[in-house]
């Protein structure tokens, strides 16, 4: 190895680690039992422990943990870091408190989305970013100019999500008191076994859940310790499908899937604005500080958008993967799905997708043309999807504060 | 006083007079606040002793829209010229130097060849130059949203190029247009002193050697923005010139205030309010025009906060690295170049003997090094203008002024600028001058040295760039000063550009105001 760089404390050896293995990664491993992971940023993360359909319902009807690890995490810190995240995503961030979580989403400054994810207010002037995509050269380029550190903190923090009916009373009996006071997006630090952890009441499953945030070293003290609590009340780990099952069924966009990243497309008409994605209420134009996309944005609202994001309630019992939408059976392509499931909960065959404008209003009806296969055969149907507003699963539990006992 | 006006402009350079002018005469009531006790910036007759005063920046008129002079009827408010079409000298030290007239080529080394071949060569370069030419009166076009105005241009341009060149000539100004001057120039003549002159128009003012490829486009542009190449030198220095535009933007009720050092341009919900000057007073105007450079204005006078991040990473980016110095000689007696004719000393004079020579000297500049043979641009104004010295500093009457631009001396010297390399600079630059004039030195009485650190602190020149921004294809036209910005608008409501650091950049030209006013004046009737 080069002695200068050893000396400068350069890492030089990076590239023979081939990937890493989260801190929770051997007490996931004692639950495995068929051997599907895959490649998350720079970890490996499990799909299935055991059966999509049991850890699916562990989140809906018992407690799951989720490891989020992976999940780019930053921290931005200094005098002026409101007003930089302020500047950087199109919500109003004066309007959340120290305590309180934000759905985010940050575009570039032709008002297309680079991604979505959560800012955690820990401080006066400090935040914590979370999101799916690598951010740091965007950080880079946003912070010319403002009196802000910023550091990427993946590795350094373990993160678990915790989500199902009977999270909080676990968490109670983990002795976190008043942890039921939380509301849906507050943030707390409680004390554990002599360090600090973050507990904010957010998820990706549309129901109650919590995400938990501790140093490496304290993650199986944290994984054993909910299990102990929780040994009464059918806590299992889960993998990326069961996850994926329930944030389609909240109605949840995903980056990569649902959209593309500005920043990564090459192609024209391949981004998406917040707009085109249905995020009307996360844009406040008149919050009266600039923003990444505003003028672009203004001007999409004067002259109209090109795409509509839709949720659509599609008829019969095959999914429509991969399916272009039509304005009529046999007619006109105006879309597609970007994302689809059977949605146990809400017992329907769901959607995500877009339509090009102006098709797709709540209440529209499209065509799916799905493709199928049986047995090496390939069957087509043509299913009616009617677009609808709501997510088709939202639990009135997610937003009970105190949840409901048991 | 009030401080109450339609527009506002931050910085009286000669571009920012213009502009004003032209808004006032269209009704507006415009006040022009420039951070120095004079207007002009780089356009600008000084002292440089108690007994002498010359152009301290800018020396040579070749590029001042005729149309802004007859506007502005500068000539009514007292534009007079020392001399005009002054011919140029390239300097030999054997004393068969070469003098360039137009497309005619004197001395004694010139061939029939190299004549004819310049004539030709001079010929085209006209006729590229008159296409280019209409890419400068124009603000760009904005080609992703044409206007009905760009419409009628791009077809007009198109025609041009195609009909108006012909099939021959449209070839060769797309083969060349890419080239280095270097090979051009090796490609068509013998002469060395030819070469070396048309590799100095190539590179002049930016960090290009001989050998950079996409000079050639810089010397066309060059060539597009001079009045058919004559120069001139005015009477009185380069600040009579904007002496008589700013008697013309007075006169159309044009607000002139100097020693008004703008602090911060405000901005309010997202749009311009007006300005805080240093001493804390507050003018206010909804439309505020920067002829100060775009980096300066958008990071220093309003701040990168109230514009996006991918404009603000834009402009951090734009290059601005001086690579000029200024020389100021006074001589106790006229200077003897190996006996040049003393008519031609009345012109412009250069040291750039060969295309090769101005290629060495440009390597130093690329390690942040000084020249070791620095090129150099001169007049002596004090032949043919009584006004530089107001009596002899030895009383016989014969003093004179060598007014040189150096080459090349970076901005981002190695180590930075101190005492030191200074007078190793000056040394080096009076070393090459004896080369070409052997006895000068004995004639020295004075010494003024403005490095590029120097221009930026007098004219207010960042990193000493006086074209507010490299002229390099990149950051030229539609992509001037930065994509998507290049119609005098910066991204932000109420503010513009009118200096060079907006199309079609620096020297004193006035198209950059010009534009800018008409611009900003279409935009209102829209
Ligand atoms: C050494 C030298 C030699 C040159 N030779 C030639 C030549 O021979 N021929 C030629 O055509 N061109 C020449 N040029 C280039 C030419 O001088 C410049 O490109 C031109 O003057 C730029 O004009 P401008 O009005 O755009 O900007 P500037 O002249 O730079 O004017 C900007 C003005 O804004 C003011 N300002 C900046 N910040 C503030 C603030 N915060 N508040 C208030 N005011 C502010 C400055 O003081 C300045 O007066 C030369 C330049 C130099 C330095």
């Amino acid at each position: 190895m080069n002695n200068l760089a050893q000396n400068a404390g350069i890492k030089q050896d990076h590239y023979l680690q081939t990937i890493k293995k989260t801190p929770f990664y051997n007490r996931q491993k004692e639950w495995d039992k068929v051997n599907q992971w895959h490649r998350w940023g720079e970890y490996t993360v499990c799909d299935v422990f055991e059966s999509i359909a049991k850890e699916y319902f562990a989140i809906r009807n018992s407690a799951s943990l989720f490891d989020l690890t992976p999940m780019s995490k930053y921290r931005i810190k200094g005098p002026d870091a409101l007003a930089f995240m302020n500047r950087l995503v199109t919500r109003d961030m004066s309007k959340i408190k120290v305590g309180r979580v934000a759905y985010v989403i940050w575009c570039d400054d032709a008002g297309q989305v680079l991604d979505d994810g959560t800012i955690f207010r820990l401080g006066e002037n400090e935040y914590r970013l979370c999101s799916q995509e690598r951010q740091l050269e965007i950080l880079k380029r946003n912070a010319i100019g403002f009196d802000v550190e910023f550091w990427e903190e993946t590795d350094e923090v373990a993160a678990i999500s915790f989500q199902g009916p009977v999270t909080c009373r676990i968490l109670r009996n983990m002795g976190f008191s008043d942890v039921e006071t939380l509301k849906l997006f507050d943030l707390r630090y409680f004390d554990f076994q002599g360090e600090q952890i973050l507990i904010s009441r957010t998820g990706f499953t549309g129901d109650l859940g919590y995400e938990l945030m501790v140093s490496p070293d304290k993650a199986e003290a944290l994984w054993d310790a909910i299990f102990e609590a929780g040994k009464d009340y059918a806590v299992r780990p889960i993998g990326g499908n069961a996850l994926e099952l329930a944030r389609v069924e909240a109605g949840f966009l995903q980056a990569g899937v649902d959209f593309l990243p500005a920043n990564e497309t090459i192609r024209p008409g391949c981004t998406r604005s917040p707009y085109e994605l249905g995020m009307h209420w996360l844009v406040k134009l008149d919050k009266g500080v600039t923003f990444n996309g505003r003028r672009a944005l203004i001007n999409e609202q004067k002259n109209g958008s090109r795409y509509r994001f839709v949720k659509l309630d599609v008829e019969g019992n095959k999914t429509a993967c991969n399916a272009y939408l039509f304005d009529r059976k046999n007619g006109k392509s105006i879309g597609a799905t970007t994302s689809t499931a059977w949605a146990p909960s809400a017992k329907k065959n769901v959607a995500l997708g877009y339509v090009e404008m102006p098709h797709g209003k709540s209440g529209d009806v499209v065509w799916a043309e799905i493709y199928y296969q049986k047995e090496l055969k390939w069957n087509r149907v043509w299913a009616k999807c009617l677009v609808v507003d709501k997510p088709f699963w939202d639990p009135e539990r997610k937003r009970l504060t105190p949840p409901a006992d048991f | 006083m009030t401080n109450n006006y339609d527009i506002l402009i931050v910085g009286g350079g000669h571009n920012g007079l213009i502009c004003a002018a032209y808004l006032a005469r269209a009704g507006k009531r415009v006040c022009v606040l420039e951070a120095r006790g004079s207007f002009g910036g780089a356009a600008a007759t000084e002292a440089i002793t108690d007994k002498c005063r010359a152009s301290t920046g800018a020396q040579f008129l070749y590029q001042l829209h005729p149309q802004i002079i007859a506007d502005l009827a500068l000539e009514k408010h007292g534009l007079r010229y020392a001399r005009r079409n002054l011919p140029t000298t390239v300097l030999a030290t054997d004393g068969k130097h070469l003098t360039i007239n137009h497309d005619q080529l004197t001395g004694e080394n010139v061939s029939a060849a190299d004549q004819q071949a310049f004539s030709e060569f001079m010929d085209e370069m006209q006729a590229f130059a008159k296409i280019i030419g209409k890419l400068i009166d124009q603000p760009p076009m904005d080609i992703f949203d044409l206007d009905w105005d760009d419409k009628i241009n791009s077809v007009k341009l198109g025609w041009a190029l195609r009909f108006g060149l012909g099939k021959t000539r449209m070839r060769e100004l797309l083969r060349i247009i890419g080239m280095t001057m270097f090979d051009l120039a090796d490609e068509k003549f013998d002469n060395d002193l030819l070469k070396g002159a048309l590799s100095f128009d190539s590179v002049l003012g930016t960090q290009f050697g001989a050998r950079s490829s996409g000079n050639v486009l810089k010397y066309l542009f060059r060539h597009a923005l001079s009045n058919k190449s004559e120069m001139d030198l005015p009477y009185g220095g380069m600040g009579s010139v904007v002496n008589a535009i700013e008697k013309s933007a007075a006169e159309a009720g044009v607000g002139l205030r100097s020693n008004a050092k703008v602090k911060s341009i405000d901005v309010e919900n997202c749009r311009v309010v007006g300005v805080t000057l240093e001493n804390g007073e507050k003018l206010i105007a909804g439309t505020v025009i920067s002829n100060t450079d775009i980096r300066t204005t958008v990071l220093d006078l309003v701040g990168s906060r109230h514009f996006e991040a991918d404009f603000v990473h834009a402009t951090t980016n734009v290059r601005m690295r001086g690579v000029a110095a200024k020389l100021h000689l006074v001589l106790s007696e006229a200077p003897d170049f190996n006996g040049l004719d003393p008519e031609l000393m009345k012109g412009r004079l250069l040291i750039a003997p060969s295309a090769e020579e101005v290629e060495l000297a440009y390597n130093a500049v690329k390690y942040g090094e000084l020249s070791e043979r620095p090129l150099m641009e001169i007049s002596i104004p004090s032949l043919c203008d009584d006004t530089v010295f107001d009596g002899d500093s030895d009383g016989d009457g014969d003093c004179h002024l060598l007014n040189a631009t150096v080459q090349y001396a970076p901005y981002a010297l190695k180590g930075g600028w101190n005492d030191e390399n200074r007078a190793e600079l000056i040394e080096r630059c009076i070393t090459q001058l004896e080369r070409y004039s052997p006895d000068i030195r004995g004639k020295i009485q004075h010494v003024e040295l403005l490095t590029p650190l120097d221009l930026e602190k007098r004219f207010g020149l960042k990193a000493g760039d006086w074209d507010h921004g490299e002229m390099a294809l990149d950051q030229m036209l539609i992509l001037r000063p930065v994509p998507g910005s290049s119609r005098y608008n910066l991204p932000l409501d109420g503010l513009h550009l009118c200096g060079a650091s907006a199309h079609p950049g620096g020297g004193v030209m006035g198209a950059a105001g010009r534009n800018a006013a008409r611009m900003i004046l279409k935009g209102e009737a829209k």
